[in-house]
């Protein structure tokens, strides 16, 4: 009986086991048969890991074909996640030269599976070689090598090439995802950034057979990176150069134009940065001092800043008087150096006043009195229309920065806002450009080489183009208009009495050009110009054209605080002027002369 | 004598040798595989010592058919005290590795007393119970227990060493049970059980270390995964369906020598071996490790006395244990429990324990027939 029993237990146990078999030759056929497929896959993609390989950084040239940027390469001593743990950081922080706690903390860094721990960047070529001799001792270690951006001309026009910079997430989201390696740069600021598609290149992809220590074992694939689109911009850099140099420390902002295409010959914006500590990452401290910088060295004077204009804004008056036809023949008007309204005074900058006064001598003379009655002949609609048409107050339409309006006042807009009525007095102060009138230098380059360029307005570009220009706008004006204005521009530069006479004129070239100054204060009471604190200065203007019967370069220079326009402002545009058609008369001569030897 | 000795060897076992050496052939074609490093052409020898200890298992599987079985009744006292003093001094002096002190150095040998003391634990205990009258009753059971079972398994979880101790529990009540216990004695284990898993629980909890806390917790919920234990089972799941119906061919595989599954030629071995071999490969395995199964079923049934009955019982549910273990977890469907496949996975003291585990087997079924007497 207790026999039977015991062969029964055992035979039924003997069934328990096949029915387990049976169980486990169920879930192999589930796991290998029927999801076989996906389980095969999974494998393929353990093994096979497919890496970005950098493509090279198009080359950015100025118009004269300097390389502005360089691709250099760049070293920095990683280490693979599989071999972290193992790691003698004691002695690693003396090969390096880094503490070990910032060893440490890099080590337990988060990197996606098959990237590498950047434990170091931007070593020397030295150090390289140093650390190459004794990397036995730490497997693991590896140098690598990437490419990294110079830039050349560091400071000058870094507001015009920009910088790299990693992208920020939301940024990576909108790229396509292949399109761009996770820890690459890409363009943050001016051209890199504007036209970052075009430089970044196709970056390149190895697929390459890894352990799952992401060791990489063999190179299976590589389809190789294409090299991004080399740019040729229209800044002349060393007219840039020159530009920047005439600032002299002074903070402000230029541009020169070239009427004829609307190519920016150069935009200055100062002070300036230098694009070379972006390169690769910069560092918290330098991030902070620039941030700190009390002259705000990110923002683009040249398009983010908005000036009164200043008697620069009597070209506008002067023209709009002319276009309208308000001034009789022979129109003139007597400047004792003041002007009464009411019980207001309004002065002349010239205290003992210029005498009788006709248009053309009001523009050479900079004559506010003359300008005081003009305008309100005029009326302040008038003046914004014409101000309108030369693009102020309006969007100049360069992509660089968000870039400022500027502002052009009307009675509508005063109502609107102040729910007052406009003033006599608000036309005579907006007649001589201040007030309520703000204006951006560009806005005033554009306006200077529209009038040098007889009313064509090309559409302000970057990019050195080869097919004709675009046009903005035509402005159409009484015959005549233009050509009045454009000869008393000539003599504020030519003449004895002009503003600019003593500081802008030049022995080879006929410059044409306007003098402003924009009060940063209203009035200084009893203090002379020497005695009045820097930041409380005014802002010096110099709009100007050249050459005056053939314009190729249209400019407008403000220094901050420069005081008068023609002291501190004209002679950085004679200088550069001379500079920039002296190269292209040397240009032309050479040109004549391999021609003749042919 | 001698007539004994030639009839016996005219009844050697050669489907269950031949078994055996087919699942150690392949396990040692499959170490070879799975620890191949690729890329540097670099060849750990794994695969060479396995190949010597297996030299070395078949002697030992011999020896075990060479004598009557009745002897190891003899000698069951003096193995086991050997066993439990070997597992003592383990923890005296053990080696450590993998966070457990489960290894002894023996001269160049490693040797781990756990593998031979459960090949200790079945003959002592498959004697012991031999020697009982009748059904079993609660006293049997407690002293066996106090004997077999309290001792060793301290001792073991003491390594700690999970799986051997849980596989011992498992074997020892199997045991009893097919040995026959009386039906009252049945309730009020199966009661006392019941009432002592909280605090088993508890304690058994508290001894065991994170790395093992990590593995139940990631079983009972993988998607938590304090360390990487379910990416184990996951590399483990992968490594298996990528064979799909015919394998990847031998020496094809790429989870084992791509560092993508750990413990590849000890714990996880089955699953490079179904990388490899695909379903197909997977069907042939199972069907052998069935047959020796089953045939130890059968010797069990045909053994001539009781001490040879429970000792090939024990035996084959020893080897079925290890095996719904360490297949279990391959395929994802238990908590990972580090143990090795019988006859398959690397190490030298399981395999030569588990050829002589199978050289009693063998020994039971030569010597069944009651003649000569």
């Amino acid at each position: 009986m207790n026999s039977e029993n015991l062969r029964k237990r055992i035979t039924c146990s003997g069934y328990i086991i096949i029915i387990l078999f049976l169980v486990f030759l169920l879930r192999l056929w589930q796991l290998q048969v029927l999801e076989g497929k996906r389980y095969r896959g999974l494998t393929e993609s353990n093994r096979i890991k497919v890496l970005n390989i950098a493509a090279q950084r198009g080359i950015i040239y100025d118009r004269n074909g300097k390389s502005l940027v360089k691709n250099g390469p760049f070293y920095s001593v990683s280490i693979i996640p599989g071999a972290a743990q193992n790691i003698d950081v004691h002695a690693l922080s003396s090969l390096l030269e880094m503490s070990e706690t910032d060893i440490k903390s890099r080590l337990s860094t988060d990197v996606p599976p098959f990237e590498t721990i950047k434990l170091k960047e931007g070593i020397s070529f030295n150090e390289v070689a140093y650390i190459e001799a004794r990397r036995s001792d730490f497997p693991g270690l590896i140098i690598e090598t990437d490419v990294t951006r110079h830039y050349v001309y560091a400071n000058v026009g870094a507001h015009v090439v920009g910088y790299l910079g990693m992208p920020g997430p939301e940024k990576l989201k909108s790229f396509k995802s292949s399109d761009i390696p996770p820890n690459a740069f890409t363009g943050k600021w001016g051209i890199e950034a504007l036209y970052d598609k075009q430089l970044r290149g196709t970056p390149g992809k190895r697929y390459i057979e890894v352990d799952a220590l992401g060791r990489q074992l063999k190179i299976i694939r590589e389809d190789p990176p294409q090299k991004g689109e080399d740019i040729k911009i229209s800044l002349d850099i060393d007219l840039q150069r020159k530009i920047e140099e005439g600032f002299n420390g002074r903070t402000g902002a230029a541009v020169a134009l070239d009427p004829s295409t609307g190519e920016i010959l150069s935009l200055v914006s100062l002070p300036s940065f230098n694009p070379n500590l972006f390169s690769r990452g910069i560092s918290s401290s330098d991030w902070e001092a620039l941030n700190r910088n009390p002259d705000h060295p990110f923002l683009n004077r040249a398009l983010q800043s908005q000036y009164p204009p200043g008697s620069v804004f009597k070209i506008i008056v002067a023209i709009a008087a002319l276009d309208e036809n308000i001034l009789p023949a022979g129109f003139t008007v007597k400047c004792n150096g003041r002007i009464r309204y009411g019980r207001w005074v309004f002065k002349c900058w010239k205290r003992s006043g210029h005498g009788v006064v006709d248009l053309h001598k009001a523009i050479v003379e900079s004559c506010d009195v003359f300008f005081y009655k003009t305008g309100k002949a005029l009326g302040i609609d008038t003046i914004a229309k014409y101000a309108r048409k030369f693009g102020l107050g309006m969007p100049t339409g360069v992509k660089l920065v968000h870039e400022k309006t500027g502002f052009i006042p009307t009675t509508g807009w005063k109502r609107r806002v102040y729910n007052k009525p406009w003033y006599i007095g608000d036309t005579y102060h907006a007649a001589i450009g201040q007030g309520y009138v703000l204006v951006t230098p560009f806005q005033q380059a554009l306006m200077i080489s529209a009038i040098a360029n007889n009313g064509t307005v090309y559409k302000p570009t970057l990019i050195k183009k080869t097919g004709p220009p675009e046009v903005l706008r035509k402005i159409v004006l009484r015959p005549g208009t233009l050509e009045t204005v454009k000869e008393a521009l000539r003599d504020v530069v030519n003449e004895r009495d002009g503003t600019a006479y003593w500081r802008a004129r030049s022995d080879k070239y006929v410059f044409a050009g306007k003098t402003g100054t924009a009060q940063v204060i209203r009035e200084r009471k009893g203090k002379t110009r020497k005695e009045t604190p820097e930041r409380f200065k005014d802002h010096a203007w110099f709009v100007s054209f050249a050459p005056y019967n053939k314009p190729l370069i249209a400019m407008s220079i403000l220094v901050e605080h420069g005081g008068h326009g023609s002291s501190a402002a004209a002679p950085i545009a004679k200088k550069a002027m001379e500079y920039y058609l002296d190269q292209i008369d040397l240009a032309k001569n050479q040109a004549n002369i391999t021609g003749e030897r042919r | 004598m001698t007539a004994v000795s030639r009839r016996a060897l005219r009844n050697f076992d050669w489907l269950i040798f031949g078994l055996v050496l087919f699942m150690s052939i392949s396990g040692i074609m499959t170490i070879y595989s799975a620890t191949r490093v690729t890329g540097t052409g670099e060849m750990p020898d794994f695969y060479l010592k396995q190949i010597s200890w297996l030299v070395i298992a078949i002697i030992t599987l011999l020896v075990c058919t060479s004598f009557d079985y009745s002897w190891l009744s003899r000698l069951s006292l003096p193995l086991y005290i050997t066993g439990i003093i070997s597992l003592v001094i383990v923890l005296v002096m053990g080696r450590s590795g993998m966070g457990a002190k489960r290894w002894l150095q023996l001269g160049p040998l490693n040797f781990q007393p756990s593998e031979f003391f459960r090949l200790v634990f079945i003959i002592a205990f498959a004697f012991h119970l031999s020697r009982l009258q009748g059904r079993l009753h609660l006293g049997n059971i407690i002293k066996a227990a106090i004997l077999f079972l309290i001792i060793p398994v301290a001792l073991i979880i003491k390594e700690p060493d999970l799986g051997s101790a849980l596989i011992l529990i498992f074997v020892f009540f199997i045991t009893l049970l097919i040995r026959g216990v009386r039906k009252k004695a049945v309730i009020i284990l199966i009661v006392i059980g019941v009432i002592s898993v909280p605090f088993l629980e508890r304690i058994v909890w508290s001894q065991l270390k994170d790395y093992q806390k990590n593995r139940l917790v990631a079983f009972v919920k993988p998607q938590i995964d304090p360390s990487g234990i379910g990416y184990q089972i996951e590399q483990s799941k992968i490594t298996i369906g990528s064979g799909r119906f015919s394998g990847k061919g031998y020496l094809k595989g790429t989870q084992g020598p791509f560092r993508f599954l750990p413990e590849k030629h000890t714990d996880f071995i089955f699953s490079i071996f179904a990388e490899e071999w695909g379903f197909l490969g997977c069907f042939l395995l199972l069907a052998a490790y069935l047959v020796l199964l089953l045939r130890g079923i059968d010797t069990a049934l045909k053994a001539k006395d009781m001490f040879g009955k429970l000792l090939s019982f024990s035996i084959v549910i020893m080897f079925f244990t290890y095996f719904v273990i360490n297949v279990g977890m391959a395929l994802g469907m238990m908590p990972v429990v580090g143990v090795p496949l019988p006859f398959m996975s690397y190490g030298g003291t399981a395999l030569i324990s588990n050829f002589a585990a199978a050289g009693i087997l063998i020994n039971v079924r030569m010597r069944r027939f009651k003649l000569f007497y």
